[in-house]
């Protein structure tokens, strides 16, 4: 544990006023305290880049930016200083091993058992029970199981009834990464499915008669329909690029019965620098309308997010309306096929907008079937180009979901960013690896601990006040995607950034009130029955005394302890604007909620608030 | 006869005279039971800041709207200054706009002023009698800020035209800051270049972000925004004076003092309040409603006068009312609600240019005012913000791109349904309704309960 004093913390958009403070090196976090005692822990495993700038008059500016959008801004007293925890930052924020991840050194105090039970909290085979498989159409396949086929599949895999190993081996030997053609989704009252694999080692004219074979019991396993859809997630000029790579996309015409489509999402590389240049325009001080729009528009990144709801939708107008099954792929089918998949379920089954079914959402679509976490999120010294923030999109696409559909979901926006706070902490052992076989493998269970029971544990924060489970109006949404329906995620792109966003909470006061509503409900219940037992008793009472004459005297301080009920008869509304807030340093996020309530206006900002008074 | 329609339409839409429009013909179907034309009087205005200082003082000066012809007959000035110096003021300032009160600062006595131009021109006119009145309105000691709205070119090229502003020279306790805010056909070209990128949903994501950041429409909310922000920091943070003027000080300036106002004064942002805000900064401080609402967005032959300079304040009001959700007594319909019957109503309060002209057509006579219909408790009803908690601060919104979203319940308002968001607005509503009940119930409950415990100590005492 280092630390250095004197350090001024320049908080990016609030003024040019800075705080001047302590700042610690700890093993896992970088700790700054300032003057009034106020805490910032900055998670080393967030850490993006650290950059030294040039040597100013007050001392050596170090900039940290963070996986989840934080951006600050330390100025180190003396050089020297600076270069030491700019180095030990660099270290720090890039790990070689997986063992020295925090994930393996976290303890929040819990025997074995209760580690355990938190891994089992989500169970994939419950899932697909409640979807309605294994069924007469869908059988579980245990051509996996040692994870010989597909070493990015899970081992439990469902596959059309008729399916047989052969078939399963061929079609695998004919997919890039062998991820063969199974079952994603199945929509029980349609009896169709959301299938996924990835591209056909097609070039330009391979065919394989096991994966057409394959696809041919996907649609046959629909007894409703006999057609199917294949789309391709990735524009048709990429696909066609791969075909001189002697992969690429299905043949209409070698494939009985399906009918084929691209959706044009782009690759992982392009979402990456789209987000940069999104991070690049947020970062500018004293940004103008226009260069905020114009930054907006050239990073691309709503078109890609309205290109993924998009065909997420076409899934589920394909189930719903014509009541055809879909196979989805892209290139290797763990990026953009999962985004695709899971988003396109969360449309069309409410359980996926429970707080529970959106964790086992996560758990099927994207941590079983191998979207690569860790190297996506950067979680190990590794190489850039695997970086992107594929996941981050499709948070952002249900964030839109729910803002169009605000009685839709039973979690809140708090808990969307707080998933996406956790994919990059490893803190937790759900996303750490790039596949179930390498989770097995680095022990996972035995040795870290599970997000899903602690924010279960605080369901409390990640409620939305105004969800109506009961109402059978949003079994299937059918968002807008007209382009005005998309727009900048401030809450996690300035998460931060206190000044930029409402000073009072609308969500925190009707969500307290909801808390505050069931106590009521509760008090009231036992008041009805303190006055019940208490006219009983008179009655009682009067009974006895007409029998005794005589009672015991009551106790002369409890008739005076009623004359003080009054006073303390309730908390008023008001009460309900500063309950909250107060939390353990440990949730980064608290600081978010507590800072998001504050109802008193903070001093205006010189740089974004008014212009300097220059004549 | 569907050939002539739209051409019937079109002459129906603008009828060209005032007296031939709706409200000369609307026949009330409610009762009056406040008259709307005598909710807002000057006077009552007045009484506010007179209990607070001494140093204002009603002037009738322009009773017969001769010394300036688009002010009230009555307006609020330095106590100091006689009727006689204002007439000469008059003379200094454009339209006759001599600086008069706007707002009081009832924490620290600080004021803003609003007035036109001077017309110094080019050889640096000066008017004794002008310097002595905004001079009259500092402290010992203290300094003030001129506002003015205009860049400092154009306000330099206002001098070729007889125009100008105040030369430190003339002025030494006042600093000038020059905020740009744009005006007319600038501002009337940004809404029909946000209008038509909203009405095409068949822009892709590039063209739309393309359009909405062409047509400068939020540029011109910031513009505004943070002029009022600083007008607001002067008297609350520096604790010095202000005057604001543009050219005319009818547009900008009155969007600078009104927000201002929403910023620094709690009672602005009641329903009460905000009315008498509209009343005050707006109709009564001559806003051209006329001229600058006559066609909105639409229309095919260029308008000279059409701005959309108040649908701009309300957008801001709006701006900060969400940064603010529960300062307000009002909620977005009470805007929205306001912004329709600027440009279109049965009622006469947005009839005419000015008092004066209102005066001529006998509005007061011959139309209702919207006030009489929208202070009906069962109107008010739809306009009272459920979360309203009345917060006596100062509330400084932010500017930031970021934080300055589209108001779509106005521009996106017929182009996508907003049945889930109202369904939600109305769930949002129903908790805290039934949170006012359950508190009732228990306080009900929880003074039974005592009751019945004193009466049991009283039967057990002898």
């Amino acid at each position: 544990l280092t630390h250095i004093q004197n350090t001024e913390l320049e908080t990016y958009f609030t003024s040019n006023k800075s705080l001047t403070g302590t700042l610690y090196l700890t093993a896992t976090h970088l700790l700054f305290i300032d003057s009034h005692q106020k805490e910032t822990w900055i998670l080393h495993h967030h850490i993006a880049s650290v950059e030294k700038l040039a040597l100013t008059t007050s001392g050596c500016p170090l900039v940290i930016q963070c996986k989840n959008f934080r951006i600050v801004h330390f100025i180190v007293p003396r050089e020297r200083d600076c270069h030491d925890i700019y180095n030990s930052l660099l270290q720090l924020s890039k790990q070689a091993k997986y063992e020295d991840l925090y994930a393996f050194s976290y303890n929040p105090k819990q025997n074995d058992s209760e580690r355990l039970q938190g891994w089992q909290l989500i169970d994939l085979a419950e899932e697909y029970k409640r979807m309605g498989v294994p069924n007469s159409h869908w059988e579980l396949s245990d051509a996996n199981r040692e994870y010989k086929i597909c070493e990015t599949y899970p081992r439990e895999l469902y596959v059309p009834w008729t399916t047989s190993k052969p078939i399963i081996v061929g079609s695998s030997k004919f997919r890039s990464k062998g991820r063969f053609p199974v079952l994603s989704y199945y929509h029980k009252d349609k009896k169709a499915a959301i299938c996924r694999c990835s591209q056909p080692l097609s070039g330009f004219s391979a065919r394989c008669m096991e994966d057409e074979h394959l696809l041919q019991a996907i649609s046959k396993a629909n007894p409703v329909n006999r057609y199917m859809y294949v789309v391709d997630t990735r524009p048709k000029l990429n696909a066609m690029a791969n075909r001189a790579a002697g992969k690429g996309y299905e043949n209409e015409d070698n494939y009985s019965s399906i009918r084929f489509q691209f959706v044009g999402i782009e690759n992982i590389h392009v979402m990456r620098s789209s987000l940069q240049k999104l991070l690049e325009v947020n970062s500018t001080k004293g940004l103008s309308v226009n260069d905020f729009y114009s930054g907006l528009e050239s990073s691309g990144w709503l078109r890609h997010i309205k290109a993924v709801m998009d065909a997420a939708i076409f899934l589920a107008k394909a189930i719903m309306v014509e009541n055809a099954s879909v196979l989805v792929h892209c290139s290797d089918g763990w990026d953009r096929t999962s985004q695709v998949c899971s988003l396109g379920s969360l449309l069309l089954d409410s359980y996926y907008r429970t707080i529970k079914g959106f964790m086992v959402l996560i758990e099927k679509d994207w941590i079983s079937f191998g979207h690569k976490f860790s190297e996506r999120c950067g979680h190990l010294d590794g190489d850039p180009k695997e970086v992107s923030p594929v996941f981050t999109q499709f948070l952002e696409c249900v964030w839109h979901l729910t803002e169009q559909f605000p009685q839709a979901f039973e979690f809140n926006e708090a808990f969307l960013l707080q998933i996406h706070e956790h994919i990059h902490s490893c803190q937790f052992g759900n996303f750490l690896g790039n596949c179930q076989k390498e989770r097995e493998e680095l022990k996972l269970r035995e040795k870290t601990y599970s997000l899903w029971p602690f924010l279960l544990e605080d369901q409390k924060k990640y409620l939305n006040p105004l969800y109506s489970s009961k109402s059978h109006r949003f079994i299937v949404l059918e968002p807008n995607t007209v382009s005005f329906s998309f727009k900048f995620w401030r809450n996690m792109y300035h998460q931060f950034d206190r000044t930029l966003h409402p000073r009072q909470s609308v969500f925190n006061i009707i969500m307290n009130m909801n808390e505050q509503n069931k106590q009521l409900e509760k008090d009231i219940k036992d008041l009805e029955s303190k006055i019940k037992q208490r006219k009983n008793k008179q009655t009682d009472d009067i009974l006895t005394k007409e029998l005794l004459h005589s009672v015991h005297p009551e106790s002369p301080t409890f008739k005076t302890s009623l004359c003080f009920k009054e006073q303390t008869l309730l908390p008023v509304n008001d009460s309900l604007r500063t309950i909250e807030g107060s939390s353990p340093a440990d949730n980064r996020y608290s600081e978010y909620a507590e800072e998001f309530s504050k109802s008193e206006p903070a001093v205006v900002s010189l740089e974004y608030g008014v212009a300097r008074m220059t004549c | 006869m569907s050939d002539c329609l739209p051409g019937v339409l079109g002459a129906l839409s603008t009828l060209d005279s005032i007296t031939l429009m709706y409200p000369f013909f609307y026949r009330p179907m409610f009762e009056v039971t406040e008259d709307g034309w005598h909710s807002f009087l000057p006077e009552q205005e007045f009484e506010l800041y007179s209990s607070a200082t001494g140093e204002w003082r009603l002037s009738y000066v322009n009773k017969e709207f001769a010394v300036c012809p688009s002010y009230p007959p009555i307006v609020i000035v330095p106590k100091s200054i006689d009727d006689e110096a204002l007439r000469k003021v008059a003379t200094f300032r454009h339209g006759g706009r001599f600086p008069v009160l706007s707002y009081y600062h009832q924490k620290n006595g600080m004021v803003i002023m609003r007035s036109g131009q001077p017309l110094t021109g080019t050889n640096g006119r000066r008017c004794k009698e002008d310097e002595k009145l905004i001079n009259a309105t500092l402290r010992v000691g203290k300094r003030g800020y001129v506002i003015d709205t205009r860049s400092l070119n154009v306000a330099q090229q206002a001098r070729a035209k007889g125009g100008g502003f105040e030369q430190e020279a003339h002025y030494p306790q006042w600093r000038r800051i020059h905020k740009s805010i744009e005006r007319y056909h600038i501002l009337q070209e940004s809404l029909i270049k946000l209008v038509e990128a909203c009405n095409d949903q068949t822009h892709n994501m590039d063209r739309w972000l393309s359009k909405l950041e062409a047509s400068n429409w939020l540029t011109h909310i910031k513009e505004i925004l943070t002029t009022a922000c600083l007008a607001a920091q002067c008297i609350d943070r520096e604790g010095a004076s202000v005057l604001i003027h543009g050219t005319e000080g009818t547009d900008s300036t009155l969007q600078v003092t009104s927000l201002a106002q929403i910023i620094l004064e709690p009672r602005s942002r009641t329903i009460r309040g905000f009315e008498a805000l509209i009343e005050r900064e707006w109709l009564q401080a001559g806003h051209p409603f006329q001229q600058r609402c006559a066609q909105s967005a639409y229309c095919n032959t260029k308008q000279k006068w059409e701005a959309p300079v108040f649908l701009l304040f309300l957008d801001c009001v709006w701006q900060i009312l969400r940064q603010f959700p529960c300062s307000f007594e009002f909620n977005e319909n009470f805007l929205i609600m306001l912004f329709e019957h600027a440009y279109a109503s049965q009622f006469g309060t947005f009839l005419g240019n000015s008092e004066s002209e209102r005066c001529k057509l006998k509005l007061q006579q011959k139309t209702m005012s919207l006030w009489s219909w929208v202070n009906q408790p069962s109107e008010l009803s739809k306009y009272t913000n459920p979360l309203f908690e009345a917060n006596n601060l100062v509330i400084w919104p932010s500017v930031a791109p970021q934080s300055l979203p589209l108001w779509e319940g106005i521009f996106l308002r017929w182009n996508r349904s907003s049945k889930y968001l109202d369904e939600a607005y109305e769930e949002m509503v129903n908790i805290i309704e039934y949170n006012k009940e359950l508190q009732a119930k228990v306080n009900i409950l929880r003074r039974q309960l005592a009751e019945l415990e004193t009466e049991d100590g009283m039967q057990e005492s002898p």
